[in-house]
C-alpha cells in the first residue's frame, strides 16, 4: 500500500489567503477522485493535502481542510512572515522529497511564478505553467494514471497537452479564476501537521528592507462579479466613461482589451486576456470588442456573457450568450436607462 | 571592476503573428525573429552600470546559429563579449534542460572571469513560462530576484546589491549578496540608441560557438535536449468552439428593443437579478 498525495500550495500574504489555493484545492479532489478506483485496486490511500507557509497562519490550516484538504502540512515561523524566493522554495522543495506527493499545484500569482520554477528545478521534475485543464488519464508505458496537463500555446491558438512520465511530482500551475471555487464545509475534518522548520537566516540569501506601496487605483478585475469591458471599436478613451456608469449601477468594474492599453486608454491592471487577468464574472459585456483568441481565453469561462459589436461576423459573439449588433454608443446608454429602472423595479 | 552576464533569447516577434483565417492555423512565414524584448531592457540596465562602474558585459544564448544575429544586437547594444551554446543535442529542451545548459555555461564563464550579477528577461514572450531563470537561480545556488523594475544600488566593495521588485500589492525593496540573479521587467531601463562605436563593432563581431563537442563545459548528455527535458507532448488540439447565442440586430429593432431582449435572456438564468439584488445589498449596507 502507498500514499498518493495531490498537493496543494496555500499562497498567503500578511495572513490573507489568495483565493486560487482554494480554486486548486478543488482541483486536486478532482483529481484525486480520478484515481480512486485505481488505489482501490491496489489498496493504495488517496488523499488531498496543503502545505502553508506563513507566521501565525494556523487558522488558514482549518479553513484549507474546509475547502477540501485531508490534511495540512503546516510551516509556522517568523522566517516565512513575509515571501521570499529561497526560504520558500528550499522549504517547500524538502517537505517534498519527504513526504513525495503524485502531483503538485501552485497558484499561478506573482508569487507562485516565482516560486514553482524553483521547487521544480530543486526537484529535477517538470512543472507545465499555466494550465487551463487537468486531468488524471491513461498515458503508455505508465502503470498508473499521469497527469495530462493542457494549456495554451502558440498565442493561444493551439492546446498542448503535457505530461511528466517520469519524474515526480508532477507540476503545475494554474491561473486564478480558471477553476470555480470549490464547497465550503464548515463541518470538515482533517489533520495539521506541524513541521520543524530547517532554515536559518543565512540560508535565506536575502532580507527585505522595505514595502513601497504605490499610489493609483486599485482594481481588481480577476473576482469581480461584473464586468464591463471595452475594446477598440470604443474609438476612444472617453467610451470608458460610458462603461464605467453602466458597470457602477451594477455594483461592477471596467474590463479592456489590450490595444486599450497599448493606447493609453487605460491601465494595464483592466486588461483582460492571455496577457492580461483571467476573469470568471457573473456576467461579462464585452462592447467593441472583437473576440481575438487572446481576449477570449481569458474571459470565455464568466457565466454570463453579452457582446455589443456593430460587425455581425465578429468573433465574439462565438463566445457570446446573447449579442447585439450595433453601435456601442447607442447600446450602452439604452442599457444604462434600462438597468436603472430594473433596479428601481427591484427596491 | 564590474561583470555582469544577460542571459538573451531570441524569438519570434508575437505581436505580428497572424492567423490564417481559412484554417485557423498560425502564419510564422515573415514572422520576423527578435531578441526577447524583456531580455532587451536587462541588458540596457546591465550596460548601464557598467558605463558607471566600468566594466564588461557578457552575453550568453542556447539556441540554433541564427540566434548569433541576437547576439551580434546585443554588441550593438553595448555587450563586450557574446557566447552562443548551440548543438544539435540540446533541441527539444524544456526549461528544466535548458536551465541545465544555461547554469553550467555560466558557471564556466564565471571561472574564466568571476561574475558580480546575473541579467534575466522576466519571461520569453514565446513561452512565458517565466521559468528559466529562477531555475538558473536554483542550479547554481545564487539568490534570485524576480520582476525586478530598479537597482537601486552595487556595492561592489561590500558584495552586495539593493533592488526593487514589483509584485501585485507592492513594491518591496531587497538586499542580496553578490553574485545574485535577477529577473527583469521593462521599466528596469529603457532602451538608449546604440552609439556608433558598439555599432560599427557589431557588424564584424563573431560570437563564440560552444559546442558539446567543441566547448569547453562537459555536459552531462542525459540532461540536455529532449533526454534532460521531464515534460513530454501527450497531445496537440485546436479549442472547441462553443455554442454561439442568440443576436439581437440594434439596427433592424433598435437599440431600446434589442437591449430588451438581451437583458431579458440575463434574466431568465436568474444571473441579472442575482447581481442586482446583491448590488442593492451592498449599496445598502454603504448608506449610513
Ligand atoms: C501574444 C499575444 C498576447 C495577447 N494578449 C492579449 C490580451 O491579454 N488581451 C487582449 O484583449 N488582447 C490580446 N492580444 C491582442 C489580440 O490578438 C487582439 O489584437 C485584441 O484583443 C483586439 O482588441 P479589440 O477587440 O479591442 O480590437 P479590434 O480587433 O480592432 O476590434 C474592435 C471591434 O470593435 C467593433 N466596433 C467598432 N466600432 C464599434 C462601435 N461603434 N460599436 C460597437 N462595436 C464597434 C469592430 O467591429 C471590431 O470587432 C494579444 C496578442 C498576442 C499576439
Ligand atoms: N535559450 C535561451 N538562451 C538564453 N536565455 C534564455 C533562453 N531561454 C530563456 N532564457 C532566459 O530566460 C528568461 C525567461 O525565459 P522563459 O522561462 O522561457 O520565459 C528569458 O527572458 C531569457 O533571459
Amino acid at each position: 500500500m502507498t500514499a498518493r498525495r495531490f498537493w496543494v500550495f496555500i499562497e498567503q500574504e500578511e495572513g490573507k489567503v489568495h483565493p486560487v489555493s482554494w480554486e486548486l484545492l478543488g482541483v486536486a479532489r478532482y483529481l484525486a477522485s480520478q484515481v480512486m478506483d485505481e488505489a482501490a485496486a491496489s489498496g493504495d490511500e488517496v488523499s488531498v493535502e496543503g502545505v502553508l507557509l506563513g507566521h501565525n497562519v494556523a487558522p488558514i490550516a482549518e479553513e484549507a481542510i474546509r475547502y477540501g484538504a485531508d490534511r495540512v502540512y503546516l510551516f509556522d515561523d517568523l522566517m516565512f512572515e513575509h515571501y521570499r524566493t529561497c526560504p520558500y522554495y528550499k522549504t517547500l522543495a524538502q517537505v517534498a522529497k519527504k513526504y513525495q506527493p503524485e502531483v503538485f499545484l501552485v497558484g499561478a500569482t506573482t508569487l507562485g511564478r516565482d516560486l514553482a520554477g524553483g521547487i521544480a528545478t530543486a526537484l529535477r521534475t517538470g512543472l507545465t505553467a499555466d494550465c487551463t485543464q487537468l486531468e488524471m488519464g491513461e498515458a503508455k508505458g505508465v502503470a498508473q494514471k499521469v497527469l495530462l496537463a493542457t494549456r495554451p500555446a502558440f498565442g493561444g491558438n493551439i492546446l498542448a497537452t503535457i505530461m511528466c512520465r517520469d519524474s515526480r511530482p508532477q507540476m503545475s500551475s494554474v491561473r486564478p479564476r480558471v477553476f470555480p471555487m470549490p464547497p465550503y464545509n464548515p463541518e470538515a475534518q482533517g489533520e495539521i501537521i506541524r513541521e520543524d522548520v530547517d532554515m536559518t537566516e543565512e540560508g535565506a540569501m536575502s532580507c527585505i528592507l522595505e514595502f513601497v506601496h504605490e499610489k493609483g487605483e486599485n482594481v481588481n478585475i480577476e473576482y469581480a462579479d461584473v464586468i464591463v469591458a471595452g475594446g477598440r471599436g470604443m474609438g476612444t478613451p472617453e467610451g470608458f466613461r460610458l462603461l464605467k456608469e453602466l458597470a457602477d449601477l451594477m455594483g461592477g468594474v471596467v474590463g479592456a482589451s489590450r490595444p486599450c492599453i497599448d493606447a493609453g486608454w487605460i491601465s494595464y491592471a483592466h486588461q483582460v486576456g492571455q496577457s492580461g487577468k483571467t476573469v470568471r464574472p457573473k456576467l461579462y459585456i464585452a462592447a467593441g470588442i472583437s473576440g481575438a483568441l487572446q481576449h477570449k481565453v481569458g474571459m470565455q469561462n464568466s457565466d454570463f456573457i453579452i457582446a455589443i459589436n456593430s460587425d455581425p461576423e465578429a468573433p465574439i459573439f462565438e463566445v457570446a450568450d446573447v449579442g447585439i449588433v450595433g453601435d456601442l454608443y447607442q447600446v450602452i446608454p439604452a442599457m444604462i436607462e434600462q438597468i436603472k429602472a430594473r433596479k428601481e423595479a427591484l427596491a | 571592476m564590474f561583470h555582469a552576464l544577460v542571459a538573451v533569447k531570441q524569438v519570434p516577434d508575437t505581436t505580428n503573428i497572424r492567423i490564417d483565417p481559412e484554417t485557423g492555423n498560425l502564419v510564422r512565414e515573415g514572422v520576423p525573429a527578435i531578441m526577447n524584448p524583456y531580455d532587451a531592457h536587462a541588458l540596457a540596465e546591465a550596460v548601464r552600470w557598467k558605463r558607471a562602474l566600468g566594466g564588461k558585459v557578457t552575453i550568453v544564448s542556447m539556441g540554433p546559429a541564427s540566434f548569433g544575429q541576437t547576439i551580434r544586437e546585443a554588441i550593438e547594444l553595448g555587450a563586450d563579449r557574446g557566447v552562443l551554446v548551440s548543438d544539435r543535442k540540446f533541441a527539444g529542451a524544456d526549461t528544466l534542460a535548458t536551465s541545465y545548459v544555461l547554469a553550467e555555461t555560466i558557471r564556466k564563464i564565471h571561472e574564466q572571469d568571476p561574475i558580480d550579477l546575473i541579467f534575466f528577461g522576466k519571461q520569453a514572450i514565446d513561452g512565458d513560462t517565466a521559468q528559466v531563470g529562477p531555475g538558473v537561480a536554483v542550479r547554481l545556488d545564487l539568490p534570485v530576484i524576480t520582476y525586478a523594475v530598479k537597482i537601486r544600488e552595487i556595492d561592489l566593495e561590500g558584495r552586495r546589491v539593493v533592488v526593487e521588485r514589483k509584485t501585485e500589492r507592492w513594491i518591496e525593496v531587497i538586499e542580496t549578496p553578490l553574485p545574485a540573479l535577477l529577473t527583469c521587467d521593462k521599466e528596469i531601463a529603457d532602451i538608449p540608441f546604440a552609439p556608433l562605436p558598439d555599432l560599427i563593432r557589431s557588424l564584424r563581431y563573431e560570437p563564440e560557438m560552444w559546442t558539446v563537442e567543441a566547448g569547453p563545459v562537459t555536459f552531462d548528455p542525459a540532461q540536455v535536449g529532449g533526454k534532460g527535458s521531464p515534460t513530454i507532448v501527450y497531445k496537440m488540439g485546436t479549442p472547441p468552439l462553443p455554442e454561439a447565442g442568440e443576436k439581437f440586430n440594434a439596427r433592424e429593432i433598435g437599440a431600446e428593443a434589442a437591449v430588451k431582449a438581451a437583458l431579458d435572456k440575463a434574466s431568465a438564468t436568474g444571473i441579472l437579478a442575482a447581481v442586482l439584488a446583491q448590488n442593492e445589498a451592498a449599496e445598502k449596507e454603504a448608506r449610513p
